[in-house]
Order: C-alpha cells, then sequence, then structure tokens
C-alpha cells in the first residue's frame, strides 16, 4: 500500500478499455469487450452475470491468471497488463488471494500444510510458517483440524482452510469464484459472513457469483453480460 | 535458506513418493538393475586388476623371465636310445645378455636339477636351483631365518644352501638348523638360511620360485653337479645338456619391459638355431586383465546402459502420468504464486529422490552380485568407494535427464485450464 496507490480515487484495481479475445475455431469471442472500471480499496465486490457474460474472464484477468489482449490493468498504481509470466506469479504470491467454487485444497498435505503453501512459496522458514498457519487456522475456527487431512473434512471446513490458506500471505485482495457454489446455504451464509468480517477488517474482496442471494453480501454489484458492465448497484 | 529450501523439497518429494509405494518401487526397478549392474561391472573389473597387480608383485613388475624349453624336433628324436639333447640358454647367452642392454639392471642365470636332499632323518625330492645373489634381489621374499645367498657365496664357490620354509618345515628344520648340513646326493651343504615362498601360476607365466627348491650358489651347482642331467624313463635313459634353465632380467623402469624383452628375444633368435627358449613377460599380465576388464566392461556395460535407458524411460512415463494425475495441484500452486521454474523444481527433485532412492536399491544388490561371482566363478571382486559413487552419481543424472521432461510439462500446465480440471 504505497503512496501513490492511496492518491486519486484510491483505486486498487482499475482496467482501462479492457479486451479479452479468445479464438474458438474460426471464431472470435469478446470476453471483455472494451471495460473500463475502477474498484476501490477496502471494497466487497461482487460480479454477476449469466455463464459466458464474461465474468470468469474478468476474475482470471484481475487476479493475474491471465492476461488482456490489448487495454491497461493497473494493480496497485501500476501497470501490470505487460508483465511476463514470473513477475504475475510474484504479484500474486505477495498481493492477491484466492477462494475457489472446489476449494482446491491439495489432498494429500494435512490442513496446516494447505494453509502453509503460500509461506512455503514466500520462503518462510517451517517454525514460522507453523505458527501463522495455527493463527489464521484460529482465525476461522479449525484449530482443531490442523493435522487432518482435506477429505476428512465437510465442504464448509474445507472451505475455511482455504480461506485461510488465502489469508496466508496478507493479502491486499482476496478473489472468491463462486465460494458457495458447492456448499449448503446455511454454511454458505457462514462462509460470507467471514468474508464479510475480512472486508470489515480491510480486505478489498472480488467475488464471482451468478446467485443474488449470495450477491447481496457485497457492498456493490456489477451485472455482465456479454463481455461489457451492464449495470453496477450498491454503494461502498 | 536456500539449502533448508532443497533439503524441504527432497522431503516433500519423498512424502509424495511414499504415497504410493509399490508403483514408485516398480518405477525404479530400471535403476536397481542398471545401478546394480554398474556396481558389479566396477567391482568385476576392479577385481581384475588388483590381481594381476598380485601377481605381477609375485613375479616382480620389471623382470622379464626367460626359459630353457624343448624345441619340438629335440622332443621327437629324445625318443631314440642313447641320445643327449642339448638345448637352451648358454653362460654365453647370460653373459651377453646382462652386457648388451643398457636397460638391463641385473640378470639371474638359473640353473635347476631335481635331486633327494637329506637332513639328518628326513629326507624330500628338492629342485636344486642353482643361482647367484641376485635372485634374491629379483624374487624378492621375506627371509625367516639366517640369510641369503651372497655374491661371496659364489665367487668363492661355498657349498651354501638356502632353504624354502615349506623345505624347512618337511625337512624338520628350524632356526637350530642353520648351520646344519644339507645333504644333497652324495654332497653336503651348510644351511644358511630359510626364504618364504611363493608357488604356482600367475595368468600362464610359471612362477621363478616353488616350494621345494632350495638355493645354492651357481659355481658349485655347475661344479659339483654338471651340465648334464639325466632321466631314467621307463627303460630309457634320457640325458640332456642344458647350461641355464632360466634367467631372470630385471630392467630399470617398467617402460623398459616391453622394449628390453623384444631385444632379448631378437637376440636370442640370432645365435640360437632352433627356438629352445620363451621370454615371458609378467607385465603382459596386466595387458591380459585390462583385456577382460575391457570385456566386462564392456558386456555388463550394455546391460547396464540399457537397463538404465529403460529405467529412466520408466520413471519418465510415472512422471508424466503423474503429472496429469496432479494437474490440478499444479494449478493451485501456481495460482497461489508458484513460479514455472519451482514447479520444475518439485517434478524435478522427486523423480531425481526416485531415481537414487534406485540408485541405492541398486547398489546393495550390486554389493550382492559380486559376492556371489566370487562365490560361484573364484573370479576376484573388489567393491570400491568409487563403484558406489559413480553409480549414485549416474541414477542421479538419469533422474535430471527423464525428469525434465515431465517437469517442463507440469510447469507448462495453465492454472486457469488446471483449476477446473476434475
Amino acid at each position: 500500500m504505497n503512496a501513490g496507490a492511496a492518491k486519486a480515487n484510491d483505486g486498487i484495481v482499475q482496467l482501462e478499455n479492457a479486451r479479452k479475445i479468445y479464438q474458438m475455431g474460426h471464431q472470435e469471442v469478446k470476453a471483455l469487450d472494451g471495460i473500463t472500471l475502477t474498484f476501490r480499496r477496502g471494497g466487497f465486490w461482487a460480479i454477476m452475470g449469466p455463464s459466458g457474460s464474461g465474468k470468469s474472464t474478468m476474475m482470471n484477468i484481475l487476479g493475474c491468471l491471465d492476461r488482456l489482449t490489448s487495454g491497461q490493468y493497473i494493480l496497485e498504481g501500476r501497470d501490470v497488463s505487460e508483465l511476463d509470466d514470473d513477475s504475475l506469479s510474484e504479484l500474486r504470491l505477495r498481493h492477491l488471494g484466492f477462494v475457489f467454487q472446489s476449494f482446491n485444497l491439495i489432498p494429500q498435505l494435512t490442513v496446516q500444510r494447505n494453509i502453509e503453501l503460500p509461506l512455503y512459496y514466500l520462503g518462510w522458514d517451517a517454525s514460522r510458517s507453523a505458527e501463522r498457519a495455527r493463527e489464521l487456522a484460529e482465525e476461522v475456527g479449525l484449530e482443531e483440524r490442523l493435522g487432518h487431512r482435506p477429505t476428512e473434512l465437510s465442504g464448509g471446513e474445507m472451505q475455511r482452510v482455504a480461506i485461510a490458506r488465502s489469508l496466508a500471505n496478507d493479502p491486499e485482495i482476496i478473489f472468491a469464484d463462486e465460494p458457495t457454489g458447492n456448499l449448503d446455504t446455511a454454511t454458505g451464509e457462514q462462509i460470507l459472513q467471514l468474508l464479510v468480517k475480512l472486508n470489515e477488517e480491510g480486505k478489498t474482496i472480488i467475488m464471482v457469483t451468478h446467485e443474488s442471494h449470495v450477491a447481496v453480501y457485497a457492498k456493490r454489484r456489477l451485472h455482465m453480460l456479454d463481455g461489457v458492465v451492464e449495470r453496477i448497484e450498491g454503494d461502498g | 535458506m536456500h539449502q533448508i529450501k532443497v533439503v524441504r523439497n527432497i522431503l516433500l518429494g519423498i512424502e509424495n513418493l511414499l504415497l504410493h509405494k509399490l508403483r514408485s518401487l516398480l518405477t525404479t526397478l530400471g535403476i536397481v538393475f542398471g545401478v546394480g549392474s554398474v556396481v558389479a561391472m566396477l567391482s568385476v573389473g576392479e577385481g581384475a586388476s588388483k590381481e594381476a597387480l598380485e601377481q605381477i608383485r609375485k613375479l616382480g613388475s620389471n623382470n622379464i623371465i626367460i626359459s630353457s624349453i624343448k624345441s619340438i624336433d629335440e622332443e621327437a628324436a629324445s625318443t631314440t636310445h642313447s641320445h643327449m639333447s642339448i638345448y637352451g640358454l648358454t653362460y654365453e647367452d647370460h653373459r651377453r645378455v646382462a652386457e648388451t642392454f643398457r636397460t638391463i639392471r641385473q640378470a639371474a642365470p638359473v640353473k635347476l636339477m631335481r635331486k633327494e636332499g637329506r637332513l639328518g632323518e628326513r629326507s624330500l625330492e628338492l629342485r636344486i636351483v642353482g643361482t647367484t645373489a641376485v635372485w634374491f634381489e629379483l624374487v624378492r621374499r621375506p627371509v625367516m631365518a639366517g640369510r641369503v645367498l651372497l655374491a661371496s657365496d659364489d665367487k668363492g664357490s661355498l657349498p651354501v644352501a638356502v632353504l624354502t620354509e615349506f623345505g624347512a618345515r618337511r625337512l624338520l628344520a628350524g632356526e637350530g638348523t642353520i648351520g646344519q648340513k644339507l645333504r644333497i646326493g652324495s654332497d653336503y651343504f651348510e644351511v644358511v638360511g630359510i626364504v618364504k615362498s611363493e608357488s604356482g601360476q600367475a595368468g600362464n607365466i610359471q612362477i621363478p620360485d616353488q616350494e621345494i627348491d632350495v638355493y645354492i650358489p651357481i659355481s658349485v651347482a655347475q661344479a659339483y653337479f654338471g651340465d648334464i642331467n639325466t632321466r631314467r624313463t621307463a627303460g630309457t635313459r634320457e640325458r640332456e645338456l642344458v647350461e641355464l634353465h632360466q634367467m631372470i632380467v630385471a630392467v630399470e623402469t617398467i617402460e623398459d619391459v616391453e622394449p628390453t624383452a623384444g631385444g632379448i628375444e631378437h637376440m636370442l633368435g640370432r645365435f640360437h638355431k632352433k627356438k629352445d627358449y620363451l621370454v615371458s613377460v609378467p607385465l603382459a599380465l596386466l595387458r591380459q586383465a585390462e583385456a577382460t576388464k575391457r570385456t566386462f566392461n564392456i558386456v555388463l556395460g550394455s546391460i547396464a546402459g540399457i537397463s538404465l535407458l529403460v529405467g529412466g524411460i520408466g520413471i519418465m512415463n510415472i512422471m508424466l502420468a503423474s503429472v496429469t494425475e496432479r494437474t490440478r495441484e499444479i494449478g493451485i500452486r501456481r495460482a497461489i504464486g508458484a513460479k514455472r521454474r519451482q514447479i520444475i523444481g518439485q517434478f524435478l527433485i522427486e523423480t531425481v529422490v526416485l531415481s537414487i532412492i534406485g540408485g541405492l536399491i541398486g547398489i546393495g544388490l550390486g554389493v550382492i552380485v559380486p559376492s556371489l561371482i566370487t562365490f560361484f566363478s573364484g573370479m576376484a571382486t573388489v567393491i570400491t568407494l568409487a563403484s558406489i559413487v559413480l553409480p549414485l552419481v549416474i541414477s542421479g543424472g538419469v533422474g535430471i535427464v527423464f525428469g525434465l521432461y515431465p517437469a517442463v510439462r507440469a510447469a507448462k500446465v495453465d492454472p486457469i485450464v488446471a483449476l477446473r480440471h476434475e
């Protein structure tokens, strides 16, 4: 959070005429068709839309997992549109956290080792990592489960492990891709409450969902259709 | 920091391999056999060299041994009655060889005959070796008691004798025997010393000394027993005149051995009408051993090479399957921020660990096999540090070579696709 990023309208993530075009056989698919948008620091966004609307592509671009065909992506005041694979990895490692619909825990690793995974790539030593993993597990209420493997946990517990993992590197932004998609309503609500709490603690959260009862937890809702922003609701 | 990371990576690799114990074991079998063959190959080759060196030590590495042999037509003629065969090396040959070649340091003339020796009550069929003090310089054996022959013994034609340890034991001689009289034929010799002896063959070369030897000055042998030997066999009397039965020549350096042997061969050829001598070079044994080693290396080396290749391909195959199986894991790691080279490192380390484990098992196998070879064929085998370190390095190398492609494939996995992978 440098001084440069804090100025202007405090945009943590900015897109300038962002285009992403896929070649599907002979057909061009415009997944993002010239989007200009600013996400403010500390926001909680829900990106909504039917399948094929470009919301997943938006998420991949913002999460530095994919690159724009044209246009600019400015993250924390820094143009990342032209960065190479290693630099994007480094950005994800230091500034971003991910939570997925299907949890995406590594099944052969214990809960603790799953939470420690980003720290491993950050080069933390074992004892410091273990301490951090314990803290995070407590934060999501899973300190009893550190030695278990993901397969021994319920869906809600797995998603909480995934959230703990996404927090390990103390990221500025957390991306949540349909975080409640594989959970029952009650468990889903707990997960959403946890995201709200993290947002209140200062994390910027960008969540992709197609369910409006999930989207209501976000401060702002971005509706996408055919690669463009249809409308934005809410404030904050 | 970096070291800790490597250690952690290795531990993670081992952990992952332990998830599929049987699969890992089967995968690594090729490496096991390959490395086993390498260890066995090296130990057999090493054993052959060591054996050859041991033989050369017995014969003397700088020595050339020239022996008198009965030529083939002499052999035929000697069946006729009362014929006397004359053949072999002469005193003149000895003088000429010793004086002509500047590379020759020393030359010992040897006269051999079989006679009965008697010491007190006991008797023994002895091989009388008439020679000079030089013999003991060239055929070095530990002195058990007393002394060996001296130049003065030969010059003064003193009737002294040196027994071997074996002969001494058979004649019940001990330290107290020094100074006693040994009767050979009708002559008496004063026992002045006892030496150890080697015996048998080294390669195809007869070792100069035998257990039943007794050494006397050559001047005495010549004066007492003459140059004519008579042998009685089934009614015929074989008489032969041989001045010298052997010459042992030592050259200055090992490089001189072969040229000097060639020179001696050439010179003797000029003075002998028949080929009634044989020049043998102990160093040739080393060449033989090297040839054996080479043959073994080619045979076992091919087996090892094929096994390692097959083993490497097996490992590559299983790692490729593993990459596919773990696509999602790779995607997760990449999304979290792992760089491509870290994914490469992870898979490469896993492959190397797998093949090194195979290598270690192979070394175990390769240590057992040579001892079985020694047990069943009597062939000497030696396991050296190099024969363990080299295969270990090779197995690590196989891991790197065959692990690289799967690892690069893993790193190319697109995280977006991988995260949706079921």
